[in-house]
């Protein structure tokens, strides 16, 4: 990396209006990662706001993944995973003893690249959250359903056919599929990994405007590596190279006047 | 399909030719002015039609990268900056063009007493145009904002010359026709009507580019009957 091209120590976090009158749901300090001995995340601090759409882009292997995932602690997989600096939703460091996980993922709920609906009906995609959680109640499961599926914009296509099977679904009625479980356990945080990658362009708008609907109610965060994606639906834009947080801004402040030279050459394709 | 950066690249030579010919045509607009030159006149109105072609084919290159290659950060502001400095440099064609043309069909039947050119400062003043647009195709090519804050000085220079122009033609002339700045007043706010039908149209030419997808743009636009 050229002089020029070497960001801060710590990455310097920008306030607007909209984040002085929101609150901070997800918030690391210094966060470092490692796998093993090898360094992944070096030195990462940033606050998100709460009902806002966070985008996280870079090149592939610069731990935008691997830093999307510390929000619902999926790297604690990697047996090599190693985490220093902290990680808090709401002011609570979730790495701490005393946080349950599965508490912690009712809470933050994840959508992936590639839609995964169990083999079965759509009615029990929506409620297996529900059912781990040991709620039988018909009633409080069929309205469930019918919430998640209205707020994954996906209610009045399968309506009448809940009991058919979800693979037989389109990939992008899927993957809203996994929207509407996700959001049936009525988490307030979504960590949608590159969640339209693998959908036509009239899937991807139509998941598109839904994370634009649930911004509403929901903090969401989404890692992609579609540029113009990041740029219609994200309010603020994160880019991440070689595990450092280089830039983090308003979504039209990076796309038009990025501060950061390597944002600058990411963005416009001019990389490598 | 080429890269962004050959596309700049052309993009970039177009633009720098066009400043070159409008700038010839203003430069040459104040030579055929103070000569009465008609040739000269001439030779002007045919670097329009180059001049004209080029903003409309600059205006295709800037469409192209827009649509095909999704510029974003420094490719974005180079192509919105692009699309209006092709306007206005147009724009500035045309005005040099139409100097031009009062000298081309002889409507000025007598030459301006010097003194009443030195007195509204017009030497200068053309001068000064001159010398802002060379600064700005300097900045422009060179890409230095700093010439290009050079341009906003000279303007106060050209705005102050404005000003005094009016009172200057009324004081000249107060022995023959008094009052005259309520004249010239007139005139002004008839050629900014003028100026206003000339934006009005521009407005309707791209309404047309938007909804039918045609450039009527520098087309001959057949008079009504009547």
């Amino acid at each position: 990396m050229e002089n020029q091209d070497k960001p801060d120590n710590e990455s310097s976090i920008s306030f607007d209006f909209t984040d002085r009158v929101k609150k901070i749901k997800l918030e690391t300090k210094m966060v470092n990662v490692y796998y093993g001995d090898q360094q992944v995340i070096t030195n990462v601090s940033l606050q998100i706001r709460e009902k806002t759409v966070t985008a996280f882009i870079g090149p592939s292997g610069c731990g935008k993944s691997t830093f999307l995932r510390l929000f619902n602690r999926m790297n604690d997989y990697i047996e090599s995973f190693h985490l220093k600096g902290q990680v808090f939703i709401d002011e609570t460091d979730i790495y701490t003893n005393e946080i349950r996980v599965e508490d912690l993922r009712k809470n933050v709920g994840m959508v992936f690249q590639k839609p995964n609906p169990f083999p079965k009906s759509i009615y029990e995609n929506v409620v297996y959250g529900l059912r781990i959680q040991g709620i039988r109640d018909k009633k409080i499961l069929m309205e469930a359903v019918e919430e998640s599926l209205i707020s994954a914009a996906l209610w009045d296509e399968v309506k009448d056919q809940l009991n058919k099977l979800a693979l037989t679904l389109s990939g992008g009625q899927q993957q809203r599929l996994c929207i509407a479980r996700a959001l049936a356990v009525k988490p307030t945080v979504l960590l949608m990994d590159e969640p339209a990658s693998a959908l036509d362009p009239t899937a991807t708008a139509k998941i598109e405007e839904l994370i634009y609907t649930l911004k509403q109610d929901y903090t969401i965060v989404i890692v992609t590596h579609n540029m113009q994606q990041a740029g219609r639906v994200s309010d603020k834009t994160a880019f991440f190279y070689m595990g450092e947080l280089i830039e983090f801004e308003k979504t039209d402040e990076i796309f038009i006047n990025p501060k950061h030279n390597l944002t600058e050459r990411y963005i416009t394709g001019r990389f490598g | 399909m080429a890269n962004i950066e050959t596309e700049r690249h052309q993009l970039k030579e177009n633009i720098i030719e066009m400043m070159h010919l409008v700038e010839s045509q203003l430069t040459k607009s104040n030579d055929a002015f103070a000569r009465q030159d008609v040739g000269l006149a001439k030779e002007i109105h045919q670097i329009e039609s180059r001049v004209n072609a080029l903003d409309l084919s600059i205006d295709k290159m800037c469409e192209n990268i827009i649509a095909l290659h999704s510029p974003v950060a420094s490719d974005l502001r180079f192509v919105l900056a692009s699309f209006k400095i092709v306007s206005y440099l147009e724009r500035i064609g045309d005005h040099a063009d139409k100097i031009a043309r009062y000298v081309r069909k002889k409507q000025i039947k007598k030459s301006y007493e010097k003194e009443l050119l030195d007195s509204v400062r017009f030497n200068e003043m053309f001068e000064t145009a001159i010398r802002m647009i060379n600064i700005a195709i300097d900045g422009f090519v060179n890409e230095d904002s700093s010439l290009a804050h050079k341009v906003f000085t000279e303007d106060v220079v050209m705005n102050n010359i404005y000003k005094a122009s009016c009172y200057q033609i009324d004081a000249y002339t107060s022995d023959v026709i008094p009052n005259l700045d309520r004249i010239l007043y007139l005139f002004s706010i008839i050629n900014k009507l003028e100026r206003v039908g000339d934006l009005c149209k521009s407005i309707a030419e791209e309404t047309i580019f938007y909804t039918d997808a045609k450039i009527v743009r520098h087309q001959k636009i057949k008079k009504p009957p009547g």
